[in-house]
């Protein structure tokens, strides 16, 4: 009864190209961006900041650059968490080498280091495609995981490997309380949504779906394969790139080489499998699910009563994701944001619907 | 010809020369090469074995099998798990039954709901089964390291001392591991050739619409390509296992695999096998004598060039002939 457009008619080309068409959702929207900018960081704890919000806002970020190259170009990557890797050590070699930069742009620097890393692993998507892609990106994973464990001047000549950073500053403004963290993250999460919702609704993210859903027939209406692939694997890794460096520094603050493994990169893939591919709000989805899956998986048997150990309790874990991923896939294809949409189409009926 | 493969030949003529460049140069004694040269074949022929399932699945229903890892590790748990309390035939054998009821399982939870989806959607179906087998065989099994008991000596032999010059030590559990091997391709190669199984097998791989047309039945022939594939996996992850202990690192040991079918050809059992060996061979080659080279050369913090070698080698073959040493020349080119 609310959740409707009648009466809202298009005059302009300007309205009718605005990015929610619908006013109640672009109230709804402005309405979630005022509570989580100004009362969010009053309510919640600095655990759940640290345990849960932060890590979601930065994955979010990821899962969003992923999006872009498997849900929008159609190009598999089961390495992205290498590109994170880029993106963090670029960050802190540039904090480290050139200190009088502003972190703004070490952050930029560093997300157009990884992207082009990202375009040099997206070169055999030119030749090959599918499943034999996954295989050029895994290399990119080992490839990565061992540079930087080996190369003693990414991380400083450090003995342990393991690399610190300090505390961020921004024109004076020290990120260091976690709800200053929540905020400066916010903040470019939502920078980072708004051009992706407008590549993915312009030229280039027509591009890359028309490559997506039949390249031939892509080819075939003028667009150049070559330049659709890099830049997906170009702008794709740029987001990521600059994940891995919030990752890096506002989330984990020391890290080792590790910390941007397979595992990683995996858990990317399965928030967009999970959240739906394809989708910028399914990545928020599948984000806040991968984040808040294992505490609860921790917290239900003690609220059961069943005692787990925490190995038993991540191996769990493990069949569950694995179950669920079939899931999705057989029964959701386009994963929990077409849930979503689903739940909207019903509102916009209710409570008549005749 | 030439023309055409011509960077698939200067790529092999590199690859032919790093090989023979230690020996040649003479930074190595020859018993020593030999060894380094034996232990990659060994090494091989553990991937080949993983390979080699991959490449059955691949070949008959089309899937490629992020899970064939997670099987190796499944099976070796099992067969580990249950010769603690029986002896070592009856693990094995309660443990192929057990290969083939996931067998069944998964061509029924997993691959009929998703019967006609695009292979990429297959693909992250298998992850999905990687993740919970995973899972599963920890749940049930533990997650400790154990061994498996072949029985058979461990103790390196040293051979051809009249030769070379402080001869050549090998160990004895993988020349059985060789054999086993090379038993299983000869039984895997009559099963396909001479069976009315196997023929069927080869039809679904041919067409699967053709082939059920003339009434086979593609759904028991998954269970069955799966099963196979299981006990392929059983029979690498007891010999891994023995050699290694069993514990969760095989899975992820496993993944080696997949350079080596991209290698040999998705589609190729004897890609497979001599993917597997150029892969064993050419990774702990540039361990022992790349590595050192370069960590020289850039002052590195240790080698492990072997982590990402088969990888990297992979992507090159991936350039310059996608379709594998052996494969189909039928790819999708972009």
């Amino acid at each position: 009864m609310l959740y409707r457009e009648n009466g809202q008619f298009k005059s302009t080309y300007a309205s009718d190209q605005q990015m929610l068409p619908i006013l109640q959702d672009r109230v709804f929207m402005l309405g979630l961006v005022a509570f989580a900018f100004l009362v969010v960081p009053f309510v919640v704890s600095d655990y759940v900041f640290l345990s849960l919000v932060i890590p979601f806002l930065i994955l979010a970020l990821a899962a969003l650059g992923l999006n872009l190259l498997v849900g929008y170009c159609g190009q598999i990557s089961i390495g992205h968490a290498a590109f994170m890797a880029v993106g963090a050590y670029a960050a802190y070699n540039l904090a480290l080498r050139v200190p009088q930069l502003n972190f703004l742009v070490v952050l930029v620097l560093a997300g157009l280091i990884a992207a082009a890393v990202g375009m040099v692993f997206g070169i055999p998507s030119l030749r090959i495609k599918g499943l034999y892609l996954a295989v050029a990106t895994l290399a990119a994973q080992f490839f990565m995981d061992w540079l930087f464990a080996r190369v003693k001047w990414f991380t400083n000549y450090a003995h342990s490997g393991s690399v610190q950073t300090a505390p961020l500053d921004l024109f004076g403004w020290v990120v260091d309380t976690p709800a200053r963290k929540y905020l400066f993250l916010l903040s470019i999460l939502i920078v980072f949504t708004l051009i992706a919702k407008n590549l993915v609704r312009g030229h280039i993210g027509r591009a890359w779906m028309a490559m997506r859903d039949m390249d031939v027939a892509a080819e075939v209406i003028g667009i150049r394969p070559v330049y659709a692939k890099l830049t997906a694997f170009a702008i794709s890794s740029f987001f990521v790139g600059v994940a891995g460096a919030l990752w890096g520094f506002v989330h984990l603050g020391s890290w080792e080489p590790l910390a941007f493994n397979l595992t990683l990169s995996l858990n990317l893939l399965f928030m967009v499998i999970i959240g739906g591919m394809g989708s910028l709000l399914g990545s928020y989805f599948g984000a806040a699910f991968i984040v808040i899956l294992p505490i609860v998986l921790n917290q239900v048997p003690a609220f059961l009563g069943v005692p787990i150990s925490t190995s038993m309790a991540s191996h769990l874990e493990f069949m569950i994701f694995g179950a669920l991923i079939v899931f999705f896939l057989i029964v959701e294809p386009h994963g929990l944001a077409r849930l979503w949409a689903i739940g909207k189409e019903k509102l916009r009926l209710w409570p008549f619907p005749h | 010809m030439i023309r055409q493969n011509g960077p698939f030949l200067a790529l092999c003529a590199v690859l032919l020369v790093g090989l023979i460049l230690p020996l040649a140069t003479g930074a190595t004694a020859v018993g020593f090469y030999v060894e380094v040269l034996l232990g990659g074949l060994m090494a091989g022929v553990l991937y080949s074995l993983v390979a080699l399932g991959f490449a059955l699945i691949f070949k008959a229903s089309g899937v490629f099998n992020f899970a064939q890892g997670a099987m190796v590790l499944f099976a070796a748990l099992a067969v580990a798990r249950l010769a603690e309390s029986m002896p070592l035939w009856a693990a094995i054998v309660i443990s192929i039954a057990i290969m083939i009821v996931l067998a069944w399982l998964i061509e029924r939870l997993v691959l009929r709901p998703l019967v006609n989806q695009e292979a990429i959607a297959l693909f992250m179906a298998t992850l999905g089964v990687t993740f919970f087998i995973d899972g599963l065989g920890q749940t049930i099994w533990g997650s400790d390291i154990y061994a498996i008991e072949l029985g058979i000596p461990k103790e390196p032999v040293m051979v051809l001392q009249g030769l070379f010059q402080g001869g050549i030590l090998v160990n004895k559990e993988d020349f059985v591991a060789a054999v086993v091997a090379a038993a299983l391709v000869v039984g895997l190669a009559l099963f396909f050739q001479k069976t009315p199984t196997g023929r069927a097998l080869r039809a679904v791989a041919d067409d699967h619409q053709a082939a059920q047309s003339i009434g086979i039945p593609l759904n028991r022939m998954w269970v069955i390509v799966w099963s196979v594939a299981g006990i392929v996996a059983l029979v690498a992850g007891v010999i891994w296992g023995s050699k290694l202990g069993v514990q969760f690192s095989l899975s992820q040991v496993a993944l080696k695999a997949l350079p080596v079918v991209i290698l040999g050809g998705f589609t190729s059992v004897p890609g497979a096998i001599i993917g597997g060996l150029i892969i064993g061979v050419g990774e702990k080659m540039a361990e022992v004598f790349l590595g050192p080279v370069l960590v020289r050369a850039f002052d590195l913090a240790g080698g492990g060039i072997e982590n990402w070698f088969a990888f990297m080698l992979a992507l090159l073959f991936l350039l310059v002939r996608p379709q594998g040493l052996f494969g189909e020349k039928h790819i999708d080119r972009v």
